[in-house]
This record gives structure tokens, C-alpha cells and sequence, in this order.
């Protein structure tokens, strides 16, 4: 037997590993990469919903151990899972969709920081608001740098759209994805 | 609680060595089946794990259960393999199936001691360390395990 045969057996039966497993509802954190225009990104959903993407600039591996820690250990790769999340990305890339419908588990996040996140989920396409606008939206007007971790350590950027977050004097101040990233986000939802 | 790598990981790092045991130990054919098992056993005793720092031995344990399992539920001999393998292999000559059934009804401890003694071809400390006790008690396993096999055989 060659090893390229070998290999192709191990992955069929991994395969129908992760299909019994999704079916005894094993599967606590399933997660898979997505391209994009900025990079490969780690996608991670719970049966709740998407609890985690991580930017092409994030360690993959101490990003599953976080999870691991966090959630359960019982993280798996599911390569033609996540199939909705890969859609919705792909068209949001594209400027086909302005407005995500995947289900959001928000268990990493909590207080302060998930109502701001929630806040920022609801910051319309193509629209900006400020860290002061995000702390006061999230009950505590004075706590802007807490309102500024909220986006920093987003655990979903994109789809809860930290990007649209600025500086009260219109700088972009920061990105977890780089600078460039943002500024590219914020120009392609101006397009579209 | 120890920390718990992603389970992604022992896929990743021992499934061809979990298959390649359970080859040797089922066949080709069941080791499909035994495989699946193994790793769904594991998967879902995973988050009580409470050492994380012999997975493999852990997953090795396993499978020798679930091949265990395998022969019981078939009721025939392991089908021996034609190439030889890096890992410790299950492939008992066919003369020996009277001994391999009364090893699959000894207790589970014992049966495992017996097995990764002589089928995996584990020394004390291994043995120990994949049943998740002292040396001593996985010497005593094996002991107990060959006295009642010596006596069921006679």
C-alpha cells in the first residue's frame, strides 16, 4: 500500500469519525478555515452558534488551546463543516451581504464587555460609530477604554464589526487584524 | 483538571498509531470498526481525563478494550496480518484462541494487564502507566490475571 493510499484511508476514516461524532453531539467547539482577501481565518462555532473567529495574523494552535481551556477539550476540525459561516463571510467579501445571519454564542464574552459587543453588532454596514458612542451605548458613558477592549479582544470580529468602531476624531485608531485591514473593510462597505 | 489539549490534537498525533494497533489486533477489516470506537470512547470520556500526560497510552488502552470487544462479539480468531508492523501488535497464532477467549472474560483490569503484556509487549511501568496505576498494582493485575487464566486453561 502507498502511503498517499494510506493517508487517503486515514482521512475517510476521521471523516466518518466526525460524522458519528456531530451525531452523538460530541462535537462541543467544530471549527474550520476560511479563505479571505486578507488571509486564511480560524472559524469556531458551538451547537449555540459562531463563538470564534480568528484573524489570518492569530496563532492557530493557541487559539484552540484557548478554546480548549475556555469551552471544552473537545475541539474538533470539521473541513466541510461550517458551511453557512464560509458562505456568509465569502459573500460579505464579495459586497453581496451587508448583514449577517449566522447565530451568535457570546459565552466568551460577559458584562461590560458583551453588552459593548452586542452594541457593535448592531452598527449598521457601511456606518461608523465612536468608542465613546459604544461605552455609552453599553451603560457606562466614562469606561471608553473598556468600551476600546471590547473591540480589541473581540472574539468575532467581522461578523460583530469592531472595524466600524473609530476614534471620536475620526482616526481609526486600533485593529487586532492590523490597520490596513480596517481601513480596507471600512472602504469596501463604503463601495458596495 | 488538567489542561486538555484540543482533542483535534490526538487525532492528529495518534490516529495512525490507534489504527496500526488495532490492524494488528483485528484485521484489516474490523479495525475500521474498532477505530471508530475508540476514538468515540475517548471523545467522550476526554473533558473528565484527568492526566493529560500519556494520551497515547491512554488511546492505546482503549483500543486493546474495543479489540477486545471486537473478538468477543465475532467469536473467532484475530485474522493475522502479512506485513509486520513498528507497532505492538495482537496476532496470536490461531492454536492460541482458547486462550485468547478465556483472556476476554477475565476483568476488565486484569484482561488489559494481560494484554498489553503480552500482545503489546509492555513492560511493567508502561502497563502501569496506560491502566493509570502504580506499577505495583498494574503487577498485581497481570499476576492475579495469569493465576486465574493458568487455572481456567488446566
Amino acid at each position: 500500500m502507498t502511503p498517499t493510499m494510506e493517508t487517503r484511508g486515514m482521512k475517510k476514516s476521521i471523516e466518518a469519525l466526525r460524522e458519528r461524532a456531530a451525531a452523538e453531539g460530541l462535537l462541543d467547539v467544530a471549527y474550520a478555515t476560511v479563505d479571505s482577501p486578507f488571509g486564511t481565518l480560524l472559524v469556531a462555532r458551538t451547537p449555540r452558534g459562531l463563538v470564534r473567529i480568528g484573524l489570518p495574523n492569530e496563532d492557530a494552535q493557541e487559539l484552540l488551546v484557548d478554546l480548549a481551556g475556555r469551552i471544552s477539550p473537545r475541539v474538533i476540525e470539521t473541513p466541510g463543516g461550517l458551511d453557512e459561516e464560509r458562505r456568509e463571510l465569502e459573500d460579505y467579501f464579495a459586497g453581496r451581504r451587508h448583514d449577517f445571519e449566522l447565530p451568535i454564542d457570546w459565552q466568551l464574552s460577559h458584562g461590560f464587555l458583551l453588552r459593548a459587543r452586542q452594541g457593535i453588532a448592531a452598527i449598521p454596514y457601511g456606518e461608523t460609530r465612536t468608542y465613546t458612542d459604544l461605552a455609552r451605548s453599553a451603560g457606562n458613558e466614562r469606561a471608553v477604554r473598556a468600551a476600546g477592549s471590547a473591540c480589541s479582544r473581540n472574539p468575532i470580529p467581522l461578523v460583530v464589526p469592531c472595524h466600524r468602531v473609530l476614534r471620536s476624531d475620526g482616526s481609526l485608531g486600533g485593529y487586532a487584524g492590523g490597520l490596513e485591514m480596517k481601513q480596507e473593510l471600512l472602504s469596501l462597505e463604503r463601495q458596495a | 483538571m488538567a489542561e486538555l489539549p484540543p482533542f483535534q490534537t490526538l487525532i492528529d498525533e495518534h490516529a495512525t498509531a490507534v489504527m496500526a494497533v488495532l490492524r494488528g489486533a483485528v484485521g484489516r477489516e474490523g479495525a475500521e470498526d474498532a477505530f471508530q470506537e475508540t476514538f468515540l470512547a475517548a471523545l467522550r470520556a476526554y473533558p473528565g481525563l484527568r492526566d493529560a500526560r500519556n494520551l497515547r497510552g491512554w488511546l492505546v488502552t482503549i483500543a486493546h478494550r474495543k479489540a477486545i470487544d471486537h473478538h468477543r462479539a465475532r467469536g473467532r480468531a484475530p485474522v493475522p496480518v502479512a506485513a509486520v508492523r513498528e507497532e505492538p501488535v495482537f496476532d496470536p497464532d490461531p492454536a492460541d484462541d482458547a486462550v485468547w477467549t478465556a483472556v476476554a472474560g477475565l476483568p476488565p483490569k486484569q484482561r488489559a494487564a494481560v494484554t498489553l503484556r503480552f500482545a503489546s509487549d509492555l513492560p511493567h511501568e508502561e502497563i502501569a502507566t496506560a491502566l493509570g496505576c502504580s506499577p505495583a498494582a498494574a503487577r498485581r493485575s497481570l499476576h492475579e490475571g495469569l493465576k486465574r487464566l493458568r487455572k481456567e486453561l488446566a
